[in-house]
């Protein structure tokens, strides 16, 4: 019998690069084949009978059908709960789908929750309008501890507060700390979507969130090659102690009388994610974009060091610039979320921002027209410079005020800041800017 | 944590090696509180282990008699024939003391090495008396979920198991 021995200093952590690269990730055991092969597969053969009824009942673990789960993107979830420091995860189709499976496991008809006014706007669309559709409101609110209080008490029935604490596009950053506090208090979850900042720049479940959703089409594939999401889950949230959540707490009658929480503790969300909603409503991920994104995982860290570096190269040249009326980058001593970012983000706080041009919406359009070397397009997180104006593309629709309010006013111009030589970014935006 | 950290006591840290030791020795697991229902966890944990090759006795006074998954119910501890190297508990922390103590009874009789508490199950004055007595002792642990942890199939639903490295897996 072996022995019970807690080796005096605790178990040995491996760091963050070494996880990046092993995480979830053994040789094949099949066939020794070192990098994770693709399964590109629907599904797999049951050894007998009672096998597949075990795996159809969840008592066994093991692969049914892809929409499920499928060998290479398990890799990919593994790896991903084991970057945030979390219990579990589920990927899925995209960013958006990762948010509907989070929020489709949390919500009931008729439910509501406290959201961030500072998302992606994508995410204000999905929150605001689709989700009505399903019979789930979403209050928006300014990102500050205090207005999440005022929310809660003004609807205490909201079930869980969302958040991009390193928000896309403005640069602002959230004091998750005292919000996670907030979010407790009420016994609802706290929801970070950590797209732009990445598990290597900032860990939300270090400060109190519960639940993480990336887009991980972004900085996490790195190379903007694959679409994809995800669903991290702390394990650390009680779901029986406020009443709040009868889903995982009670039989479920979409999984034949299955009490989640009961029955899985604390991977119970991400099993009720994935066994209801992406059975149900089947946003799998590809897995040929799992493999492209274990790839982009494995030079994750050394990615986003050179992100920050050039970003913030990139961010003091603008600030300077005699065009440039302001510039909105945490890593920025101007910044209002400098002091935040220290505490949060002390390796940089991403490369996505954006700055205002003195010559307004005219100037806009014409610095995005003449740039050479970024690309003139919607996405962010990639190896390579992207710029856009969202007044003229991605909030052309909107009212100029609408637009302010959006922190997409005339005059913005937003960045994602990629890995090439930042002397030549300078020379781009020099250039694109000059009279 | 949405629970205050002052009223919980520390989590327990068990090494990887200790519980895959444990995993690996057992033959024989008495399971106290197995439940026939199938949507029960201690019915999918005891269908796991079977699964596995462990020979699984379950012991449930409400259910003597009678069979869950083919294997008969057992009244009590003491009930169970022949030896037993585990006993993995499937009640509430407050019930735990007096299993424990009944198993440190019967330790010499059954040949008892192993005693497991279920996730959520914990009682510490207990633990110290087993682990005085000479039991190995785990608690606040799914040996279900510790098997797949460590022998590589929790990864296949997404969990982080915490397992780095660089060794080709065993078939
Ligand atoms: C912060 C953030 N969250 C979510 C999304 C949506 O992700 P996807 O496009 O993968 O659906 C995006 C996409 O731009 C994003 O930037």
């Amino acid at each position: 019998m072996a022995e019970k021995k807690t080796a005096p200093d605790g178990p040995h952590e491996f760091g963050f690069e070494t996880r990046s690269i092993h995480a979830g990730a053994r040789p094949d055991a099949e066939t020794g084949a070192r990098v994770t092969p693709i399964h590109q597969n629907t599904s797999y053969v049951f050894e007998d009978a009672e096998h597949a009824a075990d795996l159809f009942n969840l008592q066994t673990f093991g692969f049914i059908y892809s929409r499920l789960t499928n060998p290479t993107v398990s890799v990919l979830e593994e790896r991903l709960a084991n970057l945030e420091g979390g219990r579990a995860a589920v990927c899925a189709a995209s960013g958006h789908a990762a948010q509907f499976l989070a929020m489709f496991t949390l919500l009931e008809p008729g439910d509501s929750f406290i959201a961030s006014k500072n998302l992606y706007g994508g995410s204000i669309t999905q929150f605001g309008h689709s989700f009505k559709k399903l019979g789930w409101t979403c209050h928006f609110v300014d990102p500050t501890p205090e207005e999440f209080q005022r929310a809660l008490a003004a609807h205490p029935d909201a079930k869980c507060i969302f958040l991009e604490a390193l928000a896309n596009p403005g640069g602002l950053i959230v004091d998750l700390e005292p919000v996670a506090e907030v979010a407790h208090a009420a016994g609802i979850p706290l929801i970070v979507d950590n797209t732009l900042a990445t598990p290597y720049l900032l860990r939300p479940f270090d400060w109190g969130a519960d639940i993480v959703v990336h887009s991980t089409t972004k900085f996490l594939s790195g190379h903007a090659n694959s679409m994809g999401g995800a669903v991290i889950e702390s394990g650390k949230f009680d779901w029986a102690a406020s009443g709040k959540f009868p889903g995982m707490c009670t039989p479920d009658p979409a999984y034949h009388g299955l009490t989640f929480y009961e029955t899985f503790g604390d991977f119970g969300f991400t099993m009720k994610a994935r066994a209801v909603a992406l059975r149900d409503f089947g946003p799998a991920m590809a897995p040929m974009n799992a493999f492209l994104t274990i790839t982009g995982t494995e030079t994750l860290a050394l990615r986003m060091d050179r992100h920050v570096q050039n970003a913030q190269t990139v961010a003091e040249f603008l600030e300077s610039h005699p065009a440039v009326s302001w510039v909105s980058y945490a890593g920025l001593k101007s910044s209002p979320w400098h002091t935040l970012a220290k505490k949060y983000l002390p390796k940089g706080a991403g490369s996505v921002f954006t700055f205002g041009l003195k010559g307004g919406y005219q100037a806009g359009i014409k610095c995005v027209e003449t740039v050479e070397l970024f690309s003139h397009l919607a996405n962010v997180g990639d190896t390579r410079s992207l710029i856009i104006h969202p007044a003229s593309t991605t909030h052309r629709q909107l009212s100029e005020e609408q637009q302010i309010a959006a922190g997409a006013g005339p005059d913005v111009v937003r960045l994602s800041v990629g890995l090439e030589t930042a002397a030549d970014l300078i020379r781009d935006l020099d250039r694109a800017l000059a009279g | 944590m949405n629970q205050p950290a002052e009223t919980l006591p520390p989590p327990l840290h068990y090494d990887d090696a200790l519980v895959a030791g444990v995993l690996k020795d057992v033959r024989t697991i008495a399971m106290v509180g197995a439940s026939p229902n199938w949507v029960r966890p201690s019915n999918f944990a005891m269908k796991y282990l079977l699964g596995k090759g462990y020979k699984v006795i379950p012991v449930n006074p409400g259910h003597a008699g009678k069979e869950i998954w083919e294997q008969m119910v057992y009244a009590e501890l003491g009930e169970v024939p022949g030896p037993i190297d585990m006993v993995d508990v499937f009640r509430a922390s407050k019930d735990a003391g007096g299993i424990i103590d009944r198993a440190i009874e019967l330790k010499d009789e059954k040949d008892i090495k192993v005693i497991w508490l279920q996730l959520g199950v914990r009682d510490d004055a207990a633990a110290a008396r087993a682990e005085a007595a000479g039991l190995t002792v785990i608690m606040d642990r799914c040996p279900k979920i510790e098997y797949g942890r460590l022998f590589g199939e929790l990864g296949w639903c997404g969990v982080n198991s915490g397992v780095i490295s660089a060794k080709r897996p065993k078939r």
